[in-house]
């Protein structure tokens, strides 16, 4: 069995050395109490019917957030629909995460120098882009990569094959992230992979593989750092695995009750990636009731004027659904769009 | 003008592209040995080895990479090796290459060519005759090309690389050495989205694309010995359909045959017939003809005569247009 990394214990102690000082730890801390919010408020606002289904992320927020922490502006991530944290971190919106929720493609349009593509819904291809895009940043001469990130489920998939074998063979700057969460919707990952770990499969395609506790965000950190910065000088790609876990639901409209039972999660829940951090800061006197309190009305608000901001836009028109297919638009296609608006959505 | 075959024009056109830095060659065999069907000859040794590029044998790796390298700024042309191996990287096509700009609203965009040679006639091997251009030209947010002659192939090809959407430039297997012609020495293109009237003519007019023009050719110059003035369109490009050019010819013809290799059912030649129902309906003077491969699996080399659409087979429904 690979060793899994760890650097900050459950009990909130330094059983390794710590990649960032005190002061970095209080942010990474802030960001995932704040994703924590944004997560619970999402599955609140579809439980009123004001978004669509969501998939929520709770227990992975150190897997997303140490893994992202040390990315540049130019770098890029391809993320899933259970990435928000990391997504937000890297500049993407809570306005245009929500809006994508909603059920609205202008969620998909984070704002210009922000190189995060919009979540992938399909489970794997995305996989492959991010080499891709990491390549071209190669050929054009930039020391940018490109991180993606996925699940237990999706290295199941071809993708993952075509998309490792190309990165370990070009030596692409792509470092691939695996949220192993225990859970593809209803099947655990016993029942994915008859590997012991996902971290090892990197051994196949001729790159390191690390296996990382992933709801230490201080080894997550690590392990990305060492990663991101053996990719931007040119060595090739890395497989990480965050071993995590999926405390709720694969999305709204789940009921894992049906495939596992609460102690499963109850145990993970005292593994929870924000209470270690939390332990931590407090023995350190850096942690308050009041700091606590803070970062949390400031969360609130922020999301609280995102999801304002996301309602307040108007659904398309019957002609806007056509507007961004094509750079220029085909005649055939405004001969249909003209006709869809006149006869409107009747 | 330099003469040239298809396949050296579509090379000529390569090199052309590549002399734009953002512009990248990938593939199976494209490099060391100038791809199957010696499309990409001497491009490795001139531009170098980042930039034509020898791929593993991954079509959902190829077409995937190439699109994040189009996000990403450059000008990927991506080779498929025959149509028939296209479907490993059809989910990568349908459900990421073709609709990234509307997810994004604009924001991220994919302009990059996938290059697929088509279609049978060379007895190739199962899998290698595959005309199946009606499962892309159903796929909302692509261009679907497929030139006939080396001068449209480079012209196409070009206008292909420089357009800000994704393209599916289908190469007709069997016309990448018989079709030949003149090719100009300066560089330019040939507009997506328009079909060309080949030859005017005022009975009937026959609308065929890529490889089944030489057949679609082939008829007219026999037709036009029984006295039949066939006007023959090139198609060119599949999706944007040039509806435009084809209604004009049947509304002063009155009469069409629609002319491709592909399978009948809900092959491309069934929107062209929809189309001019649609629009041109009392302008017509006989029912809209197709002629098309079967709804077979494409036969092996032995029994591939009787699938592909052949001149007599495109006489014979010119001629039955013409009885009425």
């Amino acid at each position: 069995m690979m060793q899994m990394l760890q650097i900050l214990n459950t009990a909130g102690s330094l059983v390794g050395e710590s990649p960032v000082d005190d002061a970095s730890i209080r942010d990474l801390y802030a960001a995932m109490v704040t994703a924590r919010i944004y997560d619970h408020k999402a599955t609140a606002l579809q439980r009123q019917g004001r978004l669509a289904t969501y998939a929520p992320y709770e227990g992975q927020e150190a897997a997303q957030i140490g893994a992202v922490a040390m990315l540049e502006p130019g770098d890029w991530l391809v993320a899933t629909y259970r990435d928000a944290a990391a997504m937000h971190s890297r500049g993407y919106p809570w306005t245009q995460l929500l809006l994508t929720r909603t059920g609205d493609e202008r969620g998909g349009h984070p704002p210009a120098g922000v190189n995060v593509l919009p979540p992938s819904i399909t489970v794997g291809a995305h996989m492959v882009h991010a080499v891709g895009l990491g390549w071209a940043e190669r050929l054009k001469g930039t020391d940018a990569v490109a991180m993606t990130m996925f699940g237990d489920g999706a290295t199941s998939e071809g993708d993952f094959h075509e998309a490792m074998n190309f990165a370990g063979v070009y030596r692409t700057p792509t470092i691939f992230v695996c949220q192993n969460n225990g859970w593809a919707i209803s099947m655990p990952t016993a029942g994915q992979t008859a590997s012991e770990t996902i971290a090892q499969k990197a051994d196949g395609y001729g790159m390191p593989g690390e296996l990382v506790d992933g709801n230490d965000v201080l080894a997550m950190y690590d392990a990305a750092a060492r990663a991101v910065d053996r990719a931007r000088r040119g060595e090739g790609p890395t497989l990480i695995e965050a071993v995590t876990h999926r405390i709720q639901g694969h999305t709204t409209a789940d009921d894992d009750g049906r495939y596992r039972s609460a102690e499963d999660t109850a145990r993970w829940a005292e593994r929870d990636p924000l209470e270690r951090v939390r332990r931590y800061l407090e023995a350190a006197a850096l942690w308050s009731q009041q700091w606590q309190e803070g970062i949390e009305s400031a969360a609130t608000a922020a999301i609280e004027a995102a999801v304002e901001e996301a309602e307040s836009l108007e659904p398309f028109t019957t002609g806007e659904i056509f507007d961004a297919m094509y750079a220029e638009m085909p005649q055939p296609l405004a001969t249909q769009r003209t006709g869809a608006a006149e006869t409107g959505s009747t | 003008m330099t003469e040239l075959n298809m396949a050296q024009a579509l090379n000529a056109g390569l090199d052309r592209a590549l002399t734009d830095e953002r512009v990248v060659l990938l593939g199976e065999d494209v490099g060391q040995t100038g791809g199957v069907f010696r499309v990409s000859d001497g491009l490795l040794e001139k531009h170098g080895a980042d930039r034509v590029i020898d791929t593993p044998v991954s079509e959902a790796g190829i077409v995937g990479a190439a699109y994040g390298m189009a996000i990403a700024g450059l000008r990927p042309i991506a080779e498929i090796q025959f149509m028939g191996f296209s479907y490993p990287a059809f989910d990568q096509i349908i459900s990421h290459v073709s609709r990234i700009r509307n997810r994004s609203r604009h924001r991220f965009t994919a302009p990059l060519v996938i290059r697929v040679p088509y279609g049978a006639g060379i007895g190739a091997a199962e899998h290698h005759s595959e005309s199946t251009e009606a499962l892309y030209a159903h796929i909302p947010g692509l261009k679907v090309v497929v030139p006939s002659t080396p001068h449209d192939a480079y012209g196409l090809l070009l206008a292909a690389v420089d357009d800000p959407d994704p393209v599916i430039f289908l190469e007709p297997i069997r016309l990448y050495r018989s079709a030949r012609g003149e090719v100009p020495e300066e560089p330019y293109t040939v507009d997506i989205g328009t079909a060309m009237v080949e030859k005017p003519g005022s009975d009937v007019t026959i609308i065929a694309y890529g490889s089944m023009m030489r057949e679609a050719r082939a008829a007219v110059s026999e037709l036009a010995q029984d006295g039949v003035d066939v006007e023959l369109i090139d198609l060119r490009t599949i999706v944007p359909f040039d509806s435009e050019t084809i209604l004009e010819s049947v509304t002063k013809t009155g009469r069409a045959v629609v002319v491709h290799e592909a399978p009948r059912t809900a092959g491309f030649g069934a929107e062209i017939a929809a189309q001019i129902y649609e629009n041109a309906f009392y302008s017509l003077l006989a029912p809209v003809e197709r002629v098309t491969g079967w709804d077979t699996v494409v036969p092996l080399r032995r029994a591939e005569r009787h699938y592909v659409p052949s001149v007599d087979r495109i006489v014979a429904a010119v001629s039955r247009v013409m009885e009425t």
